[in-house]
């Protein structure tokens, strides 16, 4: 065809006017236009809601009130009998809660013999205060017989109390915490004994049955060990299956059969991967249930046939002009695949694999089966030790009767959603900047 | 690059192969019923800092089932040290248990939970009898010497004394141990089974069938997660009446209004006088080849069973346990020191 301007073609092609429908034809592209703004305008509108309730709930997490007392160390109440020397037992099992009431008494100007008064003050005060103070004595026995500043967790309905989420209009009998306990609180936090903090604990606490005492911190180092060994062992089985599939690969019956297997793989539901992680590394290879290296095993399984997916198609995606060109320069197969065709296909590679590790990082279902929905208080020193993952620590909270667990599960998902989307962006960044076009 | 890739995966394969997953296990294994799971954590969290020379147990849940299945899978340090319970194990389960190789099984019993049924805060006051339970709830009633679908729309029209709600009851699902105590204490026995066999059917059993099948047009709602999301339609429906534990209840009594059953009000008084009907007995079960193996094992049961976790002034009863009377307390502590198998 030769090349003629449009116009002298539209020109040529209509001598009078026709009614070609273009009034109807604007139309129906203006209605096409308006359903597009639409359906996005949902999604947003769904994401924004989604977003708004969760931080909302959420954002409060991130604090904790504590209370700043001056604790006495006193030696009559920790070692009575003065025989820590020989026995260290006496350190462990020490009434530290003790120390810690007798400074809030102290403090509020209760007299201790005021016994029913005295009561009152149960559940004021964090049960963690025991590990707390004695984690401070054990580290540095020394400390016995002098007095130091410690900031000590309020329970965790005292702690609702503070931020004002619970409802003081309800009468007195119906909720944790008591009218008294609200005017001791007012009282603290009027002269600053009282106060909110960021909370580390969040971060670095492992699962515990008292929401202030309890943390992400065994999901995250969980995650952490399950995302190095999907990294480990998808990445180079899936770059290796899609280059001999892609590059190698005779294309016949049997690769058809085998590219239908890893598209249908990719859509099976994750909890069948969990089932056949339990049969097979659990009960076949005897594996240590509740362990983050079955649960990385069995997430490698469901990355694969992402990670494949992804590689093959940004191998494709090479033209293959370049493979001729290295071909025709005299290289042989292996290196034109793994000088030319792999660093071109390797921004590809790696978003596909960003995008299948952020999937993996989202997973429960699987992880049910082979026991790490579970309660593990413990740090896992190596992947072979109990662990749990982020979002079962939020499934995990999200079954929680206190209400303090509540906040803690909205500020869990914030801190998923957070490495969620770093991870997604890492993705975009690198096909951005190493992305090439033909 | 390729020499990289064939190291990384080889290495990490290797590592697969030859990893110490065959060292012994020195962590207390405990899976099972979700009613239970919060008393074993605390339990587990106590120990955990009270013995420093043990760890703190694994507690999963998944529900008293999958717990006993988890638990008859063998004897050996792959397998779980305790299955929680919240009802006892079936005949059935002691027998694959036994094939399996796990014949000295241990059970204690470490109190007794209560079911409550509750609506929203705002509502008016509830007092039940098992008969309006059965009379709104079950499939088919008898109306005038026939069997026929269950024609109740509001509670009003069960017992005129109730409120002239619609009828929607958030109930246990059939995965859950709740809801045998559900069919067996209130279905079960506010049926009136004299009335079902003059409509013709002379069957023990079928009468029984009849009496705890649940209507299915959408009026009794099976919950299969946990009491949260019973609480969540609660909120969501006003007029909903839902079945919680007396823990996860006495935890929101600022959201809910609690009913009376034969105008009995649940609390752990109640329950463990008796008094309230609608209870049931909590177990772990725990694996005799294991004592002695497991390090501190022995001494997590002994803790557990202790007053000061189960007792009347403990950290279970604060949570909502409600402690079994002292003689038995002290029963399930001897069975076990004694070594007694099922």
């Amino acid at each position: 065809m030769t090349d003629i301007p449009l116009d002298t073609m539209v020109r040529a092609a209509a001598p009078a006017r026709r009614d070609i429908g273009l009034k109807a034809r604007y139309a129906a592209e203006r209605r096409f236009r308006i359903y597009g703004v639409l359906a996005i305008s949902v999604g947003l509108a769904f994401l924004a809601i989604m977003l708004i309730t969760i931080v909302s709930k959420g954002y409060t997490a991130f604090w904790q009130t504590t209370v700043t007392l001056p604790i006495n160390f006193d030696e009559k109440i920790i070692d009575p009998s003065n025989k820590r020397a020989t026995d260290p037992d006496v350190l462990i099992k020490a009434n530290y809660p003790k120390l810690a009431d007798k400074a809030l008494m102290a403090k509020l100007g209760i007299d201790p013999s005021n016994k029913p008064m005295a009561l009152k003050l149960k559940g004021f005060l964090s049960e963690g205060a025991r590990v707390q103070l004695r984690d401070i004595v054990v580290a540095d026995p020394s400390v016995i017989g002098t007095t130091r500043n410690v900031d000590i967790l309020a329970a965790a309905n005292l702690d609702s109390a503070f931020k004002g989420q619970i409802d003081l209009n309800v009468e007195e009998a119906r909720r944790k915490v008591s009218d008294q306990q609200i005017a001791w609180m007012n009282q603290l936090k009027a002269d600053g004994t009282m106060a909110e903090h960021f909370n580390k604990g969040l971060f670095t606490y492992g699962a515990s049955s008292r929401p202030e005492t309890s943390g992400m911190g065994v999901a995250i180092i969980g995650s952490f060990y399950m995302m190095v060994i999907v990294l480990l062992l998808a990445l180079p089985i899936g770059v290796a299956a899609s280059i001999y599939l892609e590059e190698f690969a005779k294309k016949n019956r049997f690769t058809d059969l085998i590219e239908v297997n890893i598209n249908n793989l990719a859509a099976v539901p994750s909890i069948v991967f969990g089932l056949l992680g339990l049969a097979v590394f659990i009960n076949f290879l005897g594996m240590p249930r509740s362990a983050a290296f079955v649960g990385g095993l069995v997430l490698t399984l469901m990355t694969l046939p992402t990670i494949i997916i992804a590689t093959r198609a940004a191998l494709a995606a090479v033209p293959p002009s370049i493979r001729s060109a290295a071909l025709g320069l005299g290289a042989s197969k292996m290196q034109m695949v793994f000088q030319h065709i792999l660093p071109l296909a390797a921004p590809g590679i790696l978003t596909g694999t960003i995008i299948g590790l952020a999937r993996a990082l989202g997973e429960t279902a699987p992880l049910l089966l082979i026991g790490m929905v579970a309660f593990v208080a413990d740090y896992p020193k190596t992947p072979f030790d109990p662990a749990t993952a982020l979002p079962v620590q939020i499934y995990m909270w999200a079954n929680e009767a206190e209400r303090a667990f509540v906040e803690r599960m909205s500020g869990a998902i914030i801190i998923l959603l957070v490495f969620l989307m770093a991870m997604n962006i890492t993705a975009i960044v690198l096909r951005r900047r190493f992305e090439r076009r033909w | 690059m390729n020499k990289f890739l064939l190291t990384a995966s080889a290495a990490a394969l290797a590592l697969a192969a030859s990893s110490g997953f065959a060292a012994a296990r020195d962590q207390i294994q405990v899976a099972g019923s979700s009613t239970v799971l919060p008393y074993a954590k605390i339990v587990a969290e106590q120990f955990g800092e009270t013995f420093t020379k043990f760890k703190t147990p694994v507690v999963e849940s998944g529900g008293s089932g999958a717990g006993i299945k988890e638990f008859c899978k063998g004897v050996g340090e792959d397998t779980i040290d305790i299955a929680n319970s919240s009802r006892p194990i079936k005949k059935d389960e002691i027998k694959s248990c036994a094939d399996a190789g796990v014949k000295d099984i241990q059970e204690v019993r470490i109190g007794y939970d209560g079911i409550v049924f509750a609506t929203d805060i705002k509502g008016p006051d509830w007092a039940l009898v098992p008969a309006d339970i059965y009379k709104a709830l079950a499939a088919k009633l008898v109306v005038d010497g026939k069997l026929v679908d269950n024609p109740n729309t509001k509670w009003s029209q069960v017992n005129p004394k109730l409120p002239d709600w619609d009828i929607a009851a958030y109930i246990p699902g059939e995965k859950h141990g709740t809801r045998e105590v559900f069919e067996t204490k209130l279905l079960d026995a506010g049926c009136d089974k004299a009335a079902i066999k003059a409509t013709g059917i002379s069957d023990d059993k079928e009468i029984g069938k009849t009496c705890i099948a649940i209507r299915k047009d959408g009026k009794a709602v099976d919950i299969d997660g946990d009491y949260t999301e019973t609480l969540a339609r609660i909120d969501s429906n006003k007029t909903g009446v839902g079945v919680f534990g007396l823990a996860f209840y006495e935890n929101n009594a600022d959201k809910l209004k609690v009913a009376s059953v034969e105008d009995v009000v649940p609390s752990t008084e109640t329950i463990a006088s008796g008094k309230y009907p609608v209870s049931r007995p909590l177990f772990f079960y725990v694996k005799k080849a294991h004592l002695g193996v497991v390090p501190g094992l022995k001494e997590y049961v002994e803790f557990f069973l202790d007053d000061q976790m189960i007792g009347p002034e403990s950290p279970l009863a604060e949570y909502g346990l409600v402690s079994a009377p002292d003689a038995e307390r002290q029963s399930q502590r001897d069975a076990f020191a004694a070594g007694k198998t099922m």
